[in-house]
């Protein structure tokens, strides 16, 4: 089976580790073979929590610089970051909502300009697709499913080898119960975003 | 029921490595756990923890590594399955009891886990544990993989009843935090009750009886050295001229690059799984054939000089590289373009494969560093012991632990640090040999971890500094473990023991003892003034439960803070404190209700008194 790669990167708090879980069980309810991971260990207190996901048949469980072939960020600066994982022919999506870090929210540092963050991430890599995930994610019913929205834009893009039914089963079994409907909804609206680009 | 409990042999679950570990050990029947913890090692234990609440696994969380090791020796001597788990630089705490254990051995399996941490990503350094099989003379296994590092736990159990001795099983972080799909094996019955049978003559180390027992060690080392040669761990792969000698998540990296470059039918790779005692016959005979051996293996070259050593002695002279500036670094962790760039280079092979894009255009990113969290403790504590200190020339030795982030700007206290508890003991010899304020801080886990010993030191030896004990009611880094001055019955808990700090600090003979509620600013700073007047040793213990930790048992009353229009813009909130719900609106400061937890930190040291609680609607 052919490999592919992939790069999730958050700010601790956003619900990075819970999306590679859902993958997972969804690449296992789809017989894909995955491998995972994460590096966490300062996530609660405000740092970047990085997870690699690799599907189909390799051993690595990491990805090195420029082999990413998709990269999904939940935070635009973040995703901006993560750019030296890309390469040409590599698939971004990001949220558009910024969480600037401490030092930018007492005036030490500059947050790049969103347009900037975006035309850097058009013109390196194959495809960018970019929308507000919070806003979606509020009208969904809980903004903090950031997350499956853009889980929803990803499997929209068909890269992955999983089927959007076993994602959503996947949603369903992994994610709180008093969530589940929330996160459904999420999901569709981050795929029908990505629909539009 | 607890998901490592799950009795379908043969069913497949995603699992992390240390999920991994835990239900290997679960397989294997383990009756008897004990720990310190430490990232990258902590889920193993945190599952047993769990597992011992709902069956009849013993679990404890020890105060040290050492301790841990010596009370699993002993239920091991007693014939009962025991896992001892550490992260790498607990090991060197527990050295004193492995070596002579070794020679001692054991009745039922004892599995010692090593959880090393290449690159630091949450460690003071990145030593390689490898040496710790030869140096104790004890077998060690290496697990590649997830469902790798599930069956070889369970293995390590039989092989230590089989040996008579310990066995180390030695991870990675990319192992310990990687997660796939596992098959679950049977599950073995527990047998949690043993019996000690006396054998002074056996089991008493002096010297006598280790002369005899160090002959026995290595009468073992013999025995696992023929288990080495025909383990199922250490195989070989492929058939080319190429030899690739690898272990660890490094076979992975050189399995895909040998698929990425395209000579299967050019290389062959040696994977050693079972790598103390190295096995010379199986090494001698993969060079057979091989026109030069590349020795891919992360940190040291511990391998690659053993297996140098074999040739020698098989009168071999071809090339075997490993460690150098052309193939591979003995720092940090590899990765897999790395590993397929030396590949390719050793032997000859062009690659191109896909490149990062050239970033000379992309704008500086603001760095995203670990902070304290917004209502930290630590940060009220150190704040008070700061301005308790103005004008003072201070040395702020540190420990391990979340407050070791307080070394950060603005708040900058922390200058020294090297290992668990040498807060103290530094202080010791700081304030000895200069003339300035010496004041070091420790929290409560790691303080009864190894800060006490430090500090008798000091009532004895009469040293002069104070030490402030941040005590926040639990081992916070890690993922909120208990440690002997947690309320147990905070996690509904019951049958523990409490030990009180301050009647510890007290009974140790320190004579300036204060407890301060660092949120009370004023009133903590005069009592930090006194403890620094006073000649000879002081102690602060600063209590206040950790916001995450207290937020998770919901005795969290949150009430946020908001800035009014008294506000004048002196910025004391943001350039002292450093707290995480401030931000800048435009010129204005202004705080997330979202992030603040109410500690009133700041409301106290507005010079304006600009900040107040938030009306409740």
């Amino acid at each position: 089976m052919e490999t592919t790669r992939l790069i999730i990167v958050a700010v601790g708090g956003q619900g990075n580790l819970l999306a590679s879980k859902v993958l997972g069980e969804a690449a296992l309810l789809s017989s894909v073979p995955v491998r995972m991971s994460e590096i966490h260990g300062m996530a609660q207190r405000g740092g970047v929590v990085e997870s690699a996901i690799i599907f189909g048949d390799a051993e690595s469980t990491i990805i090195s610089d420029g082999e990413a072939d998709i990269l999904v960020g939940f935070e635009p600066s973040e995703t901006l970051r993560a750019l030296n994982k890309c390469n040409s022919e590599t698939t971004v999506i990001t949220s558009l909502a910024p969480l600037p870090p401490f030092t930018v929210a007492i005036g030490r540092g500059t947050y790049p300009e969103l347009e900037r963050i975006q035309t850097l991430l058009k013109e390196k890599t194959k495809q960018l697709i970019a929308f507000d995930a919070v806003e979606l994610a509020t009208k969904a019913g809980n903004m903090m499913s950031v997350n499956i929205v853009l889980l929803g834009a990803l499997i929209q893009t068909g890269i992955l080898p999983i089927p959007k039914e076993n994602l959503e089963k996947a949603i369903r079994t992994k994610t709180k119960a008093a969530f589940v409907e929330t996160n459904l909804k999420a999901f569709q609206s981050g795929f029908n975003a990505a629909v539009n680009g | 029921m607890h998901k490592l409990l799950t009795d379908s042999p043969g069913k497949k679950m995603l699992l992390l490595g240390n999920e991994a570990i835990a239900r290997g050990a679960i397989e294997a029947g383990v009756s008897f756990a004990t720990t310190y913890p430490g990232t990258p090692s902590s889920e193993i234990s945190l599952n047993l923890f769990q597992i011992s609440q709902e069956s009849d696994l013993y679990f404890e969380y020890s105060t040290n590594e050492k301790v841990a090791l010596e009370v699993a020796a002993a239920a091991a001597n007693s014939g009962v399955r025991t896992f001892c788990m550490m992260k790498h630089v607990g090991m060197n705490v527990a050295a004193d009891p492995l070596m002579t254990l070794a020679y001692v051995g054991v009745k039922g399996g004892l599995v010692i886990l090593t959880a090393d941490d290449p690159f630091m990503f949450s460690s003071q350094n990145e030593q390689d544990n490898r040496y710790y099989g030869k140096l104790s003379g004890l077998p060690m296994l290496e697990p590649s993989s997830v469902q790798e590092a599930q069956q070889m736990t369970a293995y390590a159990f039989d092989l230590s009843e089989q040996l008579e001795g310990p066995v180390i099983l030695r991870t990675t972080t990319r192992v310990n935090h990687s997660s796939a799909f596992v098959e679950l094996g049977q599950l073995k019955t527990r047998s949690p009750k043993g019996d000690f049978t006396k054998d002074p003559l056996n089991l008493v180390t002096v010297p006598a009886v280790s002369r005899k027992l160090h002959v026995r060690l290595l009468e073992k080392l013999d025995k696992a050295l023929e288990l080495a040669e025909t383990s199922s761990y250490n195989f070989i792969e492929g058939s080319g001229p190429w030899g690739i000698i690898c272990n660890g998540v490094s076979y992975n990296y050189v399995s895909d690059a040998i698929k990425d470059l395209g000579i299967e039918e050019k290389a062959r790779i040696l994977r050693i799984g079972f790598s103390n005692p190295a096995p010379p016959n199986l090494i001698k005979s993969f060079f057979d054939g091989c026109e030069k051996v590349l020795v891919a293996e992360e940190g040291e070259p511990v391998m690659e000089e053993t297996v140098k050593a074999f040739a020698q002695e098989a009168g071999l002279t071809l090339r075997i590289a490993g460690k150098g500036k052309k193939a591979f670094s003995r720092l940090y962790e590899f990765d897999p373009a790395t590993v397929r760039r030396v590949i390719a280079d050793f032997f000859g092979v062009s690659f191109a494969g896909t490149q990062p894009p050239d970033l000379s255009d992309v704008p500086e990113i603001p760095q995203r560093p670990p902070n304290l969290c917004a209502g930290c403790s630590h940060r009220a504590t150190f704040y008070a012991v700061k301005k308790a200190a103005e004008g003072m020339e201070t040395i702020y030795p540190t420990d391990i632990g979340c407050y070791t982030l307080g070394f950060l700007p603005p708040l900058a206290m922390g200058d020294f640090v090297i290992c668990m508890g040498s807060s103290v003991s530094t202080s010791c010899g700081f304030s000895k040999v200069t003339d300035k304020k010496v004041i070091s801080f420790i929290g409560d886990s790691t303080f009864f971890h190894s800060g006490l010993t430090g500090l008798i030191n000091a009532v004895y030896n009469n040293h002069n500094f104070t030490l402030v004990i941040l005590d926040n009611g639990t081992t916070a880094m890690t993922g909120h473990q208990p440690n002997p001055g947690v309320d147990m019955s905070n996690l509904k808990l019951s049958g523990y023991g409490h030990v009180s700090i301050e009647a510890v600090v007290r009974a140790i003979g320190v004579e300036h003892v204060n407890v301060i509620k660092p949120y009370k600013v004023k009133k903590s700073i005069e009592t930090v003034k006194s403890a620094l007047a006073y000649e000879g040793v002081s102690v602060i213990i600063s209590e206040e439960m950790c916001t995450l930790y207290a937020n998770s048992l919901k005795k969290l009353n949150v009430r946020a803070f908001t800035i009014t229009d008294k506000c004048k813009n002196h910025r004391d909130c943001i350039n002292e404190i450093g707290c995480p719900a401030f931000y800048l609106d435009g010129e204005n400061v202004s705080i997330n209700p979202n992030t603040c937890v109410g500690c009133a930190v700041c409301a106290q040291i507005c010079p304006e008194n600009a900040i107040i609680p938030v009306k409740k609607k």
